[in-house]
């Protein structure tokens, strides 16, 4: 290893965090007098910018990553499910960007932007890591920015009050992984997911260790709470709800990725250290002796047994809470939730091939597209209207039909109405869940997640319903920027386009793992 | 023989008829006469066209739906002849009948010859398949002419004439779903020869066991409400009385030979054995039906109601003379010869009662109509003062129910009664009964109605007026045509029932 | 060709949502042309496509890494029901002609759905035929929600829940089904001949059944059919009885019958006579036909009996459909055509004619307005409508009854005869439906009650006028000449009945 190879791998953060500092100069010392909406254009062209630069520069990073010196084993990754991660990562960055556009919770344009391409650059570090330390400091360095951005509505009390909520709980589940990374390295000598798994393959060989249990359940709270996983998921809905809605929206995409993106990471990782010849999602499992495996209530490992709980528990809590919200944004966190189940599903089902990968960066990027898009649109109703209740979005089709149609599709594809994206993402994520195991359990666990998406079915329509059906409240048209409006359209189109051609992006997928 | 598809014709000839009447208002009892005399020829013309040893003639053969083993099959032997020139006679005289209907004749006018039709087809299908078509179909104008037009209580009449019938429908369909399934076919004639050879039976068991009698009875069902036999006749009081008189004329003069016409034409050829086998409560039945409908007569007040027992004790005749001949003969000559007797009866009881009742129930609307729709047989006295020649001729039409000779109610009844005698002298010995207690009746009415001293009201009763003799005479003649040269008709129907006693089998 | 009627529909549903607002004229004539377009390429492929078997339409790869295809064919059962959906759905559009608050919206959802019913009829892919199948939940939704009456929103919700979790089971089927096979394929043909294990069948056969068969109203899961029939506007009652039932019963045969013909196999063991999924599934089609008529016995609500007589009538199509039998299955292919003719009728006479003028739909109500002298053509409407719904014989409901009667009595006598049961009672419902909205015994005779007193109701329109006879005459000629369909019907189930779809 040395800094020019670093330098290489790391070029999309680096170009991010210059684009940051641009940002500051020009905002905070060139652009100190212009107008609130000019700084808005200005900081977000160049986060756009900076964003678009990240991604021209991939191509030119070091092919498969950076190894330590002396070793096969990866520290940053690079190429493969990494770079399908960070493209997406900035993509949404930049939707998420463009949703300041035409906002006023804030006159710190130039330090909103800031921050927002730092947190990206902390995604872009979860995704790539592949040494525990790395994988922390992304982790802080995007909550960090998380909070901020949280609180970043200063006059709003919910803005506050849901980013110290955030922030307990966040610090919380830090300690937690770290505690839980302390006893994997106790355990196994070593910081890097690959001499971790293949220690752990090795010192359990012979009978289960009940420190590595306790890693486990540490380690899955920690990613819990930033997947936003029952039962590690309390902050979600205030945060959703009091955050302003850019950050929001962010939270609900970009984090969502990278916090997958690590736990693909993870999985491959110990896929890729397993002897080929065993069932491929037999992963961090206790034992491997001759025996046989020990199951736990038909799981494999007891990794499994934890994901597969933690995504029954929330897609069957996310789904019922949803229904009995009346706030729109503490409806999509209680979704994100139930979301974040279907995922953790292939997750706790992860195949050695690319397939519950890819599976599960389709879904999670296109996700955080619609969602980022449904954010854009709730926060202009609420904009107009002061509330994002339901009743907000009365006869919303009278005021301003363009935007009905947007939220139409959107909640149509996060309910999983074919032919929109939402529903492919889930069809390739249930199938990806089918083809690794075809036992009774995946069966039952995707017939949960199955029925528990005909119930989001109602909670969506709840608001389509009031969007279509009924009479508008108040006269008066609901108008967005020309440019929010181009871009929720944009979004929509893409939720469309992709749908109905899913082909393209998985065939896009399959380029990155071609030199593999 | 003959390329013109005349059976298609006759029963196309009503349809068109209804559509134009549908929509010429005015002139749409003009229309309908026309049709009615139109179809009266050509029932005439095809009775002349019969083949003379009895068998079915005047085929017509298409396929129609092949894979259900439908095929477009008409066809007529002397019964079936018989009987459209009697539904073409009885439509004739309803129409005839019906002169003052005010409330949308062109409607009415259009349902009465959709009727026509609706006999027309059955009397001619011989495939079950669209025989069903016009069994079914027929109910709807008569459903209709009886809500649409009938007396105060018609709603609760029209509807249980209609359920009745329906729900016999049903059991009949499923019998016939049942032999389709055994046979794969629907043909009458084809049906009738298996049975004939004793195939359908071993076949229906093969398919599905022991459930012959089962469908004997479905089939018998779907009849007997149609008929009707005792216990199911309890519709046909309602319905004919409430019926306006023209639509009871077609009701007792077509409808209910549609059910003779069904046993003689489908339940004795296919189920002969069974109907033997079950012979003894059926004669009951029949012997019921003939002595419950005459003292039900008696009882009545209502000329309509009268007449409408009265009908149902006539057709009981025919019943009791069906149900007497099924019964294995074996080789003993003067059973047979007692068999056809029997038949020979039954057929032209079906002509004669149509016959007579219809033009009974036309002199019953002329006393409607001149008396504002009084009809109670205490109502009236004497009116053979003020209306000679209406007192005469419905005296003759009531003779001829009654069955007095030289008139041609009698010639039926005679045969029937030879026939059953020896074949089951009981059933024959009670049906007497019915016999004199329908000349009772009749004579009752007769004395009620036409003598006496005359009440004030009816002094200037109106007599029949040129027209209305003109329309009736023929019938009269009719009757003493029939009367007193039956052969005229028994010449061709003998054939027939020789022919078909001698494909039957029990 | 066929395919043009999905991209047609589609393209309508597309312009009319864009279509600048405040011209509903404009969009009525749009939104035919594109309705009679999409018939007249059905009626155009039915006839090109007789004596053909399956004829592939277009076959392209779509997700080539799933090895999902975009396989667009059609058989005899196919094109029959095209047929019916076009028919359906240009008398849909002039039933609804008197829509005048949000034109567009209406006739770009109705269109809509019709695209995705012509989608599920011509898919042999089954990830397309799910796809089309799910697009057809949401219109409805907003059809019924939008422009229906009677607790339009709770029926619309409890419609689109429906719909949604019976597609979940199809859904998990459909998984489970790509899953087993390992065939990395989609296609229904692929799938059929995937050998799939009879343990998987056994289970398989039952969800994909019951997840289709709610759509079809499959009892005990067809509570959504009535309030959902009596909430939505005319036309899409016509088209939820008309074709969206129909949807259900196809999948029933295509998918639940097509791909797992083992799970009707006996169980080897049996309770009260029932040994098999087929046993289950009759008995509760049977039950169907009996309680959906019992029920609309029963109704006040006009539309209400149409409605449970829907349920009523597909119990056939079920029952027809589990009898496995050559002439049983055509009967229930028959009766989809049939029922969805009839109803359609039923509901456009009951929901267009007859309420948009009384306003009510009560008996209690309609009894006291004469409406068979005020509003003949409505009344000599219904009867020829019920008459046919009866299955009375000259209607296609007979043979179509007839023909799943037969089948069952090749099955089973006693399904035959419960179901005979279940006609007996149609005829009592329809009749007294018939009498107490029409020709109510309260109704005076013609010479007693002058003409003059009774408010002047709105006259028939040309489009009420046209499509009533455009329905007539669909019955008419498959009642009278049934070969007209059944020679296509036929070969297409034999095929299927002969498992693997070829």
């Amino acid at each position: 290893m040395n800094y020019a190879d670093l330098f290489r791998v790391t070029l999309p953060e680096t170009a991010l965090d210059i684009a940051a500092l641009l940002v500051l100069i020009l905002d905070l010392g060139l652009l100190r007098k212009a107008a609130l909406q000019t700084r808005i254009m200005a900081s977000v062209l160049i986060g756009v910018l900076g964003c678009s630069a990240a991604m021209l520069v991939m191509p030119y990073q070091a092919a498969g990553g950076l190894t330590y010196p002396g070793s096969p084993d990866l520290l940053l990754s690079a190429g493969g499910y990494t770079s399908i991660a960070q493209i997406g990562i900035l993509v949404l960055t930049v939707f998420t960007l463009f949703l300041l556009v035409g906002s006023d919770f804030t006159k710190h344009v130039g330090e909103f932007v800031a921050v927002v391409l730092m947190a990206a650059t902390g995604g872009l570090l979860i995704s790539a890591g592949q040494d525990l330390l790395v994988v922390f400091v992304g982790l802080e360095l995007l909550s960090l920015g998380l909070y901020i951005l949280t609180a970043f509505a200063k006059r709003s009390g919910k803005s506050a009050e849901s980013a110290m909520k955030y922030y307990l709980f966040g610090g919380m589940s830090a300690a937690f992984l770290l505690f839980g990374f302390s006893y994997l390295y106790g355990l196994t000598g070593s910081t890097n997911l690959h001499q971790i798994m293949r220690a752990l393959y090795s010192t359990t060989a012979n009978g289960a260790a009940p420190l590595l249990y306790v890693a486990l359940v540490m380690i899955a709270a920690g990613l819990g709470f930033k997947v936003a996983a029952v039962p590690f998921h309390l902050w979600a809905p205030d945060t959703y709800e009091g955050a302003p809605a850019p950050a929001a929206a962010f939270i609900a995409s970009v984090s969502k990725v990278a916090s997958f993106a690590l736990l693909i990471g993870v999985g491959t990782a110990a896929a890729h250290s397993l002897d080929p010849s065993k069932p491929m999602h037999v992963w961090i499992t206790a034992s491997l002796n001759p025996k046989g495996l020990p199951t736990y209530f038909g799981f494999s490992g007891p990794w499994s047994l934890i994901i597969a709980i933690l995504a029954v528990a929330s897609m069957v809590f996310g789904n019922l809470a949803a229904l009995a919200q009346d706030s729109v944004r503490r409806l999509l966190a209680y979704s994100a939730i139930a979301h974040a189940g279907y995922i953790l599903l292939a997750v706790a089902y992860f195949s050695r091939s690319n397939i519950s990968a890819n599976a599960i960066l389709y879904y999670i990027l296109t996700y955080g597209l619609t969602t980022i898009g449904a954010f854009g649109a709730v926060s202009l109703v609420e904009r107009i209207n002061g509330s994002d209740r339901m009743d907000a979005f009365l006869g919303l089709y009278r005021r301003n039909g363009v935007l009905a149609g947007v939220l139409l599709i959107l909640f149509l594809s996060l309910a999983g109405i074919p032919p929109l994206v939402g529903f492919w993402a889930k069809f390739n994520l249930f199938a990806a869940v089918l083809r690794v195991d075809r036992g009774v359990a995946p069966f039952a666990l995707v017939a949960i997640a199955v029925a528990m998406s005909a119930v989001s079915l109602y909670y969506y329509l709840q608001v389509l319903k009031r969007v279509f059906v009924m009479p508008p409240a108040e006269d008066g048209p609901v108008k967005g920027s020309p440019l929010t409006i181009g871009v929720l359209a944009l979004i929509t189109l893409a939720v469309v386009l992709l749908g109905c051609l899913p082909g393209l992006m998985q065939s896009w997928m399959a380029t990155f793992y071609a030199g593999m | 023989m003959n390329s013109l598809p005349l059976l298609t014709i006759i029963t196309v000839l009503p349809v068109i008829g209804a559509a134009i009447s549908l929509f010429t208002r005015r002139h749409s009892r003009g229309v309908a006469q026309v049709t009615g005399i139109l179809c009266l020829l050509l029932s005439l013309v095809i009775w002349i066209q019969l083949p003379r040893d009895g068998s079915i003639g005047l085929n017509e053969l298409h396929h129609w739906v092949p894979s259900l083993g439908v095929q477009y099959h008409l066809g007529v032997d002397a019964l079936g002849a018989l009987m459209l020139i009697l539904s073409a006679l009885v439509s004739l005289m309803a129409i005839d009948a019906a002169h003052r209907v005010h409330h949308e004749p062109g409607l009415f006018f259009a349902l009465v010859l959709l009727l026509e039709a609706g006999l027309f087809g059955t009397f001619t299908a011989l495939n079950f398949f669209h025989w069903f078509i016009f069994w079914e179909l027929s109910l709807i104008p008569a459903f209709f002419l009886i809500k649409l037009w009938g007396g105060p209580r018609r709603g609760p009449a029209a509807t249980q004439f209609f359920v009745y019938t329906m729900v016999g429908s049903v059991a009949l369909l499923l019998s016939f779903l049942a032999i389709y399934h055994a046979t794969g076919s629907m043909d009458f004639i084809n049906l009738a020869e298996l049975a004939a050879k004793g195939y359908l039976q071993h076949q229906v068991l093969a398919s599905l066991g022991p459930v012959m009698m089962w469908l004997t009875i479905g089939v018998l069902a779907g009849f007997a409400v149609k008929v009707p036999l005792a216990p199911f006749h309890t519709w046909l009081p309602a319905a004919y009385s409430e019926a306006p008189s023209p639509v009871t004329m077609l009701l007792t003069g077509g409808m209910s030979k549609m059910g003779v016409y069904g046993l003689i034409r489908i339940a004795l050829p296919l189920f002969g054995p069974q109907i033997a086998a079950i012979r003894t409560p059926l004669l009951i039945l029949a012997v019921l039906t003939i002595v419950m409908g005459a003292w039900a007569a008696a009882a009545q007040k209502d000329l309509k109601r009268v007449f409408a027992y009265s009908s149902v004790n006539h057709l009981g005749y025919c019943l009791l003379g069906i149900f007497a001949i099924a019964v294995h003969t074996g080789a003993n000559v003067s059973d047979s010869a007692s068999q056809a007797a029997a038949l020979n009866g039954v057929i032209l009881q079906m002509f004669n009662h149509g016959l007579t009742a219809a033009a009974i129930f036309w002199f019953i609307s002329m006393i409607q109509f001149r008396s504002g729709g009084l009809r109670g047989i205490d109502t009236f006295g004497g009116l053979r003062m003020p209306a000679p020649v209406f007192a005469g001729l419905m005296g003759i039409a009531l003779f001829s129910s009654l069955g007095l000779p030289g008139l041609n109610g009698f010639v039926g009844e005679f045969l029937i009664f030879r026939g059953v005698f020896p074949l089951s002298w009981q059933a024959a010995a009670v049906s007497v009964l019915g016999l004199l207690v329908t000349a009772a009746v009749i004579l009752t009415v007769i004395l009620k109605v036409f003598t006496g001293p005359v009440p004030e009201r009816w002094a200037s009763f109106p007599d029949l007026h040129g027209g209305e003799r003109l329309g009736i005479a023929p019938v009269i003649g009719l009757m003493f045509l029939l009367g007193l040269l039956p052969q005229i008709v028994i010449e061709r129907v003998n054939p027939t029932v020789q022919y078909l006693l001698a494909h039957w089998r029990f | 060709m066929l395919a043009w009627t999905i991209y047609i529909s589609f393209a309508g549903a597309l312009v009319l949502a864009l279509m600048p607002k405040g011209n509903p004229a404009l969009a009525r004539v749009i939104a035919l042309l594109v309705a009679a377009a999409g018939f007249a390429i059905a009626i155009a492929g039915f006839a090109a496509g007789a004596g053909q078997g399956r004829v592939t339409i277009i076959d392209v790869p779509w997700v080539p890494m799933m090895g999902i295809h975009y396989t667009l064919a059609a058989d005899g059962i196919s094109r029959v029901l095209v047929l019916l959906t076009g028919l359906a759905a240009v008398a849909g559009v002039l039933f609804s002609w008197n829509i005048n608050r949000r034109t567009n919206e209406f006739f770009a959802f109705f269109l809509a759905l019709i695209g995705g019913v012509y989608g599920v009829f011509l898919s042999f892919d089954l990830f397309l035929l799910f796809v089309f199948y799910e697009i057809a939940i949401v219109p409805k939704y907003f059809l019924i929600a939008i422009w229906g009456s009677t607790r339009r929103e709770y029926a619309a919700m409890k419609l689109a829940l429906y719909s949604f979790v019976g597609s979940a089971m199809v859904l998990v089927v459909l998984l489970a089904a790509y899953a087993t096979a390992g065939s990395h394929s989609t296609g229904l043909v692929n799938l059929a001949n995937a050998n799939l294990p009879v343990s998987f069948q056994m289970w398989a056969f039952p969800v994909a059944f019951i997840g289709f068969g709610i759509l079809a109203g499959l009892w005990p899961f067809h509570t959504w059919a009535p309030t959902g029939h009596v909430a939505a506007p005319t036309a899409a009652s016509m088209l939820l009885a008309g074709v969206v039932m129909k949807l259900g019963a196809y999948g029933c045969l295509r998918v639940a019958i097509g791909l797992f013909p083992h799970g009707l196999d006996p169980w080897g063991w049996s309770f009260w006579g029932i040994g098999s999924w087929r046993d289950v599934f009759a008995l509760l089609a049977v039950i169907g036909i009996i309680y959906g008529a019992l029920v609309a016995l029963a109704q006040t609500d006009f539309k209400f009996v149409i409605g449970y007589s829907s349920v009523s009538h597909m119990g056939f199509v079920l029952l027809g459909l589990v009898t496995l039998t050559q002439v049983g299955v055509d009967g229930a292919v028959l009766q989809m055509f049939s029922h969805g003719v009839i109803a359609g009728l039923l509901f456009a006479i009951v929901g267009r004619i007859v309420y948009e003028r009384t306003h009510t739909r009560q008996f209690g109500e309609l009894e006291g307005m004469y409406l068979g002298r005020r509003l003949p053509f409505a009344a000599w409407a219904f009867v020829i409508a019920g008459v046919a719904s009866m299955g009375l014989p000259g209607f296609s409901g007979f043979v179509a009854e007839l023909q799943v009667l037969m089948g069952a009595w090749i099955a089973k006598p006693w399904w035959t005869a419960a179901s005979g049961i279940g006609i007996v009672i149609g005829v009592a419902y329809t009749w007294r439906a018939l009498q107490k909205a029409f020709f109510s015994d309260r109704l005076p005779r013609p010479d007693e009650h002058p003409k003059e007193g009774w408010p002047k109701f709105e006259a028939i329109t040309w489009p009420e006028v046209t499509a009533t006879c455009l329905l007539f005459a669909a019955t008419l000629i498959v009642g009278i000449y049934p070969s007209i369909l059944l020679n296509s019907i036929e070969p297409a189930v034999k095929a299927l009945l002969a498992g693997g779809m070829q």
